[in-house]
């Protein structure tokens, strides 16, 4: 009995001890910021043109973050006031504009000038788990392709570790949809964005040519570098 | 609209054409460009015209009007291969068709009256429809759309993702917009909001949308 009433004061204590650090933690809302290029807007010449790069950096990965950060402004009073309707109707918002923040993140990681590496192929246990998954790496190429080629409409084509099945994925997503909306266990390696702003000032309705000419900029290094993280 | 379809073939060798937009490739300058028209038409809207009618050949579906394909091929959500061809060449049409040189401006008629019934006034029809076709995320199209029910007629404002479009939902289109970026994106770059007020203002064939209007009344009638 003693016990039972020790472990109820103790509960209580504990909530209201919660209750406290929510009301400090709720002032804080982190917002972000358009992360800078590792590169000059032209570096990734010819493959995808300084237009584009400038276009696609400050314009779209901008506005998606501005629309993301209002979006959290507006969750974070909606949580305060218990407003649950509200929370509800911005999930959409939030997936749309957060997943373009975070898929655009790694797209800039995921492209190198050639000076940098850019084209070069995987080495380490990166390269040796797509020869052995996939034969070589123009097969891996030639499937990324054939998927990001017949995805309708706006999305990306990504490069995944399954870090349950310890496998290599190749996936689509729709939208500005994550790759972890296809799995929990999906880590992005390399991901690209098929939306027509990221290729039709330069290859307007040839969607393929853009996907040829990418693998000449893309950076192995980043996609080995988590590969190796992620699977230790 | 007229199928662009030439009815004295035998099934087996029907096929479908690229109707050309009902005006020459430069005359919606400087709103929407020559460039633009030349590869959203001549391109975009070609492909799926040609990839279509390969996919057609010595299927139940060769023979049959475009919009029975769409509504055929949607098969209720759960889509057939030949949907997104078949319905994106109906929705280009249905689009070159929705604009005109000179337009934009306000409906008349029987057309205003339906819209200030429906959305209040027209400036908020205008409001609804802009407010569709900047929320639709990724590739889509913004509708005005009229649908007869038994107990009602009304007008909607629909918004529709990658292909879909609201004749699979038994709605009569009116109006369209196409949002997929290529639209847009040789004149506009990603400032989509402002295509969409220039397509209100000074691209929008009303003529071409009451029409509409009396043709799905008649059918509705039936």
């Amino acid at each position: 009995m003693a016990f039972r009433s020790l472990a109820l004061a103790t509960r209580k204590t504990l909530t209201l001890g919660l209750n406290s650090t929510r009301l400090t933690q709720s002032r804080a809302l982190q917002t972000f910021s358009l992360p800078d290029l590792p590169y000059d807007y032209g570096a990734l010449e010819p493959a995808i043109s300084g237009e584009i790069m400038q276009l696609h950096h400050q314009k779209h990965h901008q506005t998606y973050i501005t629309n993301y950060n209002k979006a959290l402004e507006q969750l974070h009073e909606a949580i305060q006031k218990g407003d649950s309707s509200t929370v509800a109707k911005l999930q959409s918002a939030i997936k749309f504009n957060g997943g373009g923040h975070i898929n655009h993140s790694i797209f800039w990681q995921n492209l190198a000038p050639i000076r940098e590496g850019g084209g070069e192929p995987p080495k380490g246990s990166l390269g040796w788990v797509i020869d052995t998954n996939f034969g070589s790496l123009e097969s891996l190429i030639q499937k990324i392709n054939a998927e990001g080629a017949a995805l309708q409409g706006s999305g990306w084509v990504w490069l995944g570790l399954d870090k349950e099945l310890k496998k290599l994925v190749i996936e689509t997503t729709a939208n500005q949809d994550p790759l972890v909306t296809k799995g929990p266990h999906l880590v992005p390696l390399l991901g690209i964005d098929v939306w027509e702003h990221a290729y039709y000032l330069q290859y307007k309705n040839v969607r393929p040519d853009y996907l040829k000419n990418i693998w000449k900029v893309i950076n192995w290094k980043y996609a080995s570098g988590v590969y190796e993280k992620e699977s230790a | 609209m007229a199928t662009s379809q030439n009815s004295a073939l035998l099934p087996s060798q029907a096929k479908f054409e690229l109707k050309p937009p009902p005006y020459p490739l430069n005359a919606l300058e400087p709103h929407m460009s020559q460039a633009t028209l030349e590869y959203h038409w001549g391109k975009h809207h070609k492909t799926y015209v040609e990839n279509l009618n390969k996919q057609i050949v010595g299927t139940e579906l060769q023979g049959l009007s475009l919009e029975d394909i769409v509504v055929v091929s949607y098969n209720k959500g759960d889509v057939l291969p030949s949907f997104n061809n078949a319905a994106q060449a109906w929705n280009h049409e249905f689009f070159w068709e929705s604009m005109k040189p000179g337009g934009g401006g306000k409906p008349s008629g029987e057309l205003l009256d339906l819209i200030e019934k429906d959305f209040g006034s027209f400036d908020q029809f205008v409001e609804e429809f802009k407010s569709a076709a900047a929320t639709q995320f990724g590739s889509g199209w913004a509708w005005l759309a009229y649908k007869a029910s038994e107990k009602d007629k009304k007008l909607e404002v629909i918004k529709s993702v990658n292909a879909v479009n609201p004749l699979v939902s038994d709605y009569f289109p009116l109006l369209t917009i196409d949002v997929w970026e290529h639209a847009y994106y040789l004149d506009f770059q990603n400032r989509r909001p402002d295509y969409i007020s220039t397509f209100m203002e000074k691209l929008v064939s009303w003529e071409a949308v009451s029409a509409r209007l009396e043709k799905a009344k008649v059918q509705a009638a039936k």
